[in-house]
């Protein structure tokens, strides 16, 4: 492993023998956005944790609160109008919430690192690419310019991008859009962190260029044995790559479960319900399933369950009692390590 | 006596123009950027403010009469401010005091609000309109089209705006305020044609405006239909604040002796005439200054509070 | 990058010809003999000024001699002849030029200092206390005409608090140049704070802004180079085209404060009617307009990458 850690304050290096819990662990979060027609409660008490290794993808339409848990575990919401009321983040077993501005600077692209969405928007146009890539090294290890620049020609060939010599002094614009989306993900994985966070890494590109960057992403994830974070609303993306997938709606997490027991059996209707809405070979012919309704207004979100307006299989209990996300068992009471749901009647979702 | 229980009466007036319009707006309603704005600028106190000094000064430009008996241009020589300090205090007689030639300060100022304000408002409308239409057909068919208008404009945008307003106002022994809006109109219309043709093409590569296309739509309709309305917000904020503009820049004119000349009353003529008094007597001087700055500041007031409001990002 | 200097230059070479040929138009199509102002009001034979209008080519048509003048620009440096002093206006021009220059040269670095100091205080503060005194205060600047601003300095500065002379010496020293630069950069200074401002807030929201946060960077380094690399594009390509306006604004500034500098020549030769030497004037600032113009281009394409390659 090549990172050198000049700062002492940096929490523990990996595989240090300090902390024994998940590399990630976020415990009842909860985000909330003052704008002048209320309160937004974007997130409202997400538990999920990540270990070394280990793919969590998080799934869930636009305003589910998926992306805000991110920002949050990145430390890069906008602080007004967000504001995070209560709930901690730990990572390696310490709350970032409550560390120094700067310890957690330090963390941010060291240990964890983030890749976003439109790879065009989220470069600094104006500086080279070479630049962009070599800031890593030069900030956070104090590398020379020249150093630097190599390393940055490394990281292009690690993310395979073509001629990575002649193209790291080109602009951003002057690239492709799968080829930005690699100069994205060689940045975050410039200096090995521990923790990586991808925001829809894939949504922005065409889709034969979507499975080369997924692959990319995870076989260098494999190489590096690091924890990754994967936001989408993309049930196919996720099929692949994810070990465990937690579902949210309306900022909150209605069911967790490893990934293909959740493909195989949802225990929770809103889950059904996209699963039903993926267009499937065998079933052509026949009209598409879509989950009626639009995403809750997360100004006033529904009381009790707030998937309730959509729910096919809604009740008056649905309606007045928030369901809480318990763990969910075999007909026999046998455990499913790993699964939870949060539906008052996830025993007929998942056994009906 | 200038007539100040009038000014009372036209503030009570003024009132509910500012916070009548629509009740609470329902929180369903779908909103629009216009929508959006106005919900936006009905609290800002810089547009209140702006919107209830315009409205005085367009009441005053349009009835000087009501806010003062005296007449700006028959004065009484006696009355003059030479050796009279006490002529020069707010609250003296006539309000503001007098003039060298014994005539109202107060009522000069009333009567100078018109000279200024139909400068400001012609030069303005013809501008927008003129630049508009440039700044409109450079920018909706490209190609050869914007570049001969682009570097017409450039030709006349290379004059410096007050030189080139000077140099056309000299070619005219009389200068009637239709000489002074042609000054300032002939070389002002570049910034309007610039702010509109960037307007166009950005607005032009909408999807809707594709998409009319795409249904088989006009040039015309397209135009005014899909393009103008879209295109109109930021011509709408650079022409409020330029109106300030034109506003200082007819004074400045005035100031410099190639503007209004007398009989006509206007603030720049006046600052002018005070300026001889500058150390014995600076409330010839100061009056009008004051009443013109704030003429100027409230458009400019209005024009920025117009653009915050279409432009959330700004805030 | 080489085409699009090709590009700007081509475009520059219209423009020029157009702007000289507009001025030349507008004063020479204004009424009044240039020639006969030259006598006062006891006037000369005519053939004394037939004999100087064809000395100077009066006589000719206009596009004429809007042909010799700009032959003699290109060709000989020759910007036309003052008919007054009968000297040429380049030498006319070179006793008022450097004080102008001087002047305007102090107002710009005023207007930049401060200009984008405000504007950055604002920029980083936005909303709060110190960038609403700064849109207060800018906004009563954009709102009161220079001369009205001139008038406020001097009544404060010279009359009352008498720290400075009412008018610049005919020393010209740099010291009184001062009050008449804050005067004159008075107004472009504040447009220029509130460009920044402007363009600080707008791309303190932009997408890469937060990738640089991610990237644990310090914070010094991502205003300084993240941020400030982005919004001083549009600021800059401000300030180019503000050299030529400063030049322009002269006239009133140097009129209140008795600055014997080009913009007092240009309203000396406004109203004496001196088209001759008012022509060759503006053409100068055109050209130094248009030069800056040209160079600003230039370094708008070095500092953004995506009009380079466009």
């Amino acid at each position: 492993m090549s990172t050198i850690d000049k700062t002492a304050s940096v929490p523990a290096p990996r595989a240090s023998g300090e902390h024994n819990g998940p590399l990630l662990e976020v415990k009842d979060l909860h985000v909330e956005f003052h704008t002048r027609d209320g309160v937004a409660k974007a997130v409202n008490g997400v538990n999920y944790s990540v270990d070394a290794g280990e793919t969590l993808a998080v799934l869930g339409e636009s305003g589910s609160g998926k992306s805000v848990t991110a920002q949050a575990i990145m430390g890069i919401l906008d602080m007004p109008p967000g504001k995070i009321p209560q709930g901690e983040i730990l990572f390696r077993g310490e709350d970032m919430l409550k560390m120094a501005d700067e310890d957690r600077r330090k963390i941010r692209g060291r240990k964890i690192a983030m890749i976003f969405q439109d790879a065009l928007s989220s470069l600094n146009p104006v500086l080279t690419v070479g630049y962009q890539l070599g800031e890593m090294f030069r900030v956070h290890q104090g590398m020379s310019k020249k150093d630097a620049q190599r390393k940055a020609i490394e990281l292009m060939d690690k993310v395979k991008i073509p001629a990575a010599k002649a193209r790291v002094s080109d602009y951003p614009h002057q690239f492709s859009g799968g080829m930005r989306q690699r100069i994205m993900i060689a940045m975050a994985l410039a200096l090995e962190p521990d923790l990586i966070i991808a925001d829809e890494p894939t949504t922005a590109l065409d889709v034969t260029v979507q499975a080369q960057v997924m692959d990319l992403l995870a076989e260098l994830q494999r190489e590096y044995n690091m924890g990754l974070i994967l936001i989408t609303h993309d049930l196919g993306v996720v099929a692949d790559v994810a070990d465990k997938i937690a579902v949210m709606y309306a900022g909150r997490i209605v069911e967790q479960a490893p990934v293909h027991e959740l493909y195989a059996r949802p225990a929770h209707p809103y889950t059904r319900g996209l699963l039903d809405s993926i267009p499937r070979l065998d079933q052509k012919g026949q009209e598409l399933y879509a989950i009626k309704g639009l995403p809750p207004n997360l100004l006033k979100v529904p009381s009790g369950c707030a998937f309730n307006p959509r729910c096919p299989k809604a009740t008056d209990l649905c309606r007045t009692e928030i369901p809480a996300l318990v763990p969910v068992t075999e007909q026999d009471g046998a455990d499913l390590p790993g699964r939870k749901s949060a539906c008052h009647f996830w025993k007929e979702t998942i056994h009906g | 006596m200038p007539d100040v229980t009038k000014t009372a009466d036209a503030a009570v007036v003024a009132t509910p123009s500012v916070d009548a319009p629509a009740p609470q707006a329902k929180p369903e309603k779908p909103r629009s950027l216009w929508g959006d704005a106005w919900r936006d600028l009905r609290r800002n106190p810089y547009f209140i403010v702006s919107s209830v000094l315009i409205f005085f000064l367009l009441l005053i430009a349009a009835f000087p009469g009501m806010f003062t008996s005296a007449s700006p241009t028959a004065g009484d020589l006696v009355k003059h401010y030479i050796g009279k300090p006490e002529l020069s205090k707010i609250g003296s007689e006539g309000w503001l005091g007098y003039d060298i030639q014994g005539r109202s300060v107060y009522a000069r100022l009333i009567y100078g609000t018109r000279a200024s304000i139909i400068v400001g408002i012609c030069v303005t409308a013809i501008v927008t309109v003129l630049g508009g239409i440039v700044g409109m057909i450079a920018g909706y068919f490209g190609g050869w089209v914007d570049a001969l208008l682009s570097r017409i404009t450039d030709i006349f945008f290379g004059i410096p705006f007050l030189l080139g307003a000077m140099v056309v106002l000299q070619a005219f022994t009389e200068r009637t305020v239709m000489v002074v809006v042609f000054a300032l109109a002939f070389l002002g219309w570049t910034q309007m044609a610039r702010v509109m043709r960037g307007a166009v093409i950005t607005v032009k590569q909408a999807d809707y405006v594709h998409a009319a296309k795409a249904l088989g739509a006009g040039t015309t309709r397209i135009l005014f239909r899909h393009i103008l309305p879209n295109a109109m917000a930021p011509v709408i904020v650079v022409a409020t604040i330029a109106l300030g503009g034109y506003i200082s820049a007819e004074a400045t004119l005035s100031y410099l002796g190639l503007g209004f000349a007398a009989p006509t009353v206007s603030w720049g003529l006046d600052i002018s005439a005070g300026v001889q008094a500058i150390r014995t007597s600076q409330h010839i001087l100061l009056y009008p200054s004051i009443m013109l700055s704030l003429t100027v500041l409230a458009f400019i007031m209005l024009g920025e509070a117009v653009r915050n409001a279409l432009d959330p990002k700004l805030r | 990058m080489g085409r699009y200097v090709a590009r700007r230059l081509l475009q520059m070479i219209p423009v020029f010809f157009g702007t000289t040929l507009l001025i030349f138009l507008m004063v020479y199509s204004l009424p009044g003999d240039p020639v006969a102002g030259l006598f006062g009001d006891k006037g000369a034979s005519p053939s004394t000024l037939a004999e100087l209008r064809h000395k100077y080519g009066l006589d000719q048509h206009i596009l004429k001699q809007y042909w010799d003048y700009i032959t003699g620009i290109v060709l000989h440096f020759d910007f036309g002849t003052q008919f007054r002093n009968d000297r040429p206006v380049t030498e006319v021009l070179g006793d008022a030029f450097p004080v102008t220059i001087q002047l305007a040269a102090l107002a710009f670095a005023f207007e930049l200092v401060f200009g984008i100091g405000l504007g950055i205080i604002a920029g980083l503060r936005a909303g709060r206390l110190a960038d609403n005194a700064i849109l207060i205060f800018t906004l009563l600047i954009i709102s009161i005409p220079v001369f009205v601003l001139g008038f406020i300095i001097k009544m404060v500065f010279a009359f009352q608090l008498g720290w400075i002379q009412p008018n610049v010496s005919n020393d010209q020293l740099l010291s009184e140049m001062i009050a008449p630069a804050i005067v004159l950069g008075g107004l472009s200074l504040a447009y220029v704070a509130r460009l920044t401002r402007t363009s600080m807030a707008e791309n303190l929201r932009a997408d890469y802004m937060r990738t640089a946060v991610a990237k644990g960077l310090p914070k010094r380094r991502i205003i300084g180079v993240h941020l400030m690399r982005n919004s001083m594009i549009p600021v800059i390509t401000f300030l180019g085209t503000d050299i030529g306006a400063l030049m322009g604004g002269a006239v009133v500034t140097e009129g209140l404060f008795n600055v014997k500098g080009v913009g007092g020549l240009i309203y000396e030769s406004i109203t004496r009617r001196e088209g001759s030497t008012l022509v060759g004037l503006v053409t100068v600032l055109v050209v130094v307009y248009l030069v800056t113009s040209l160079l600003i281009d230039l370094l708008y394409a070095v500092l953004d990458p995506r009009i380079r390659y466009a």
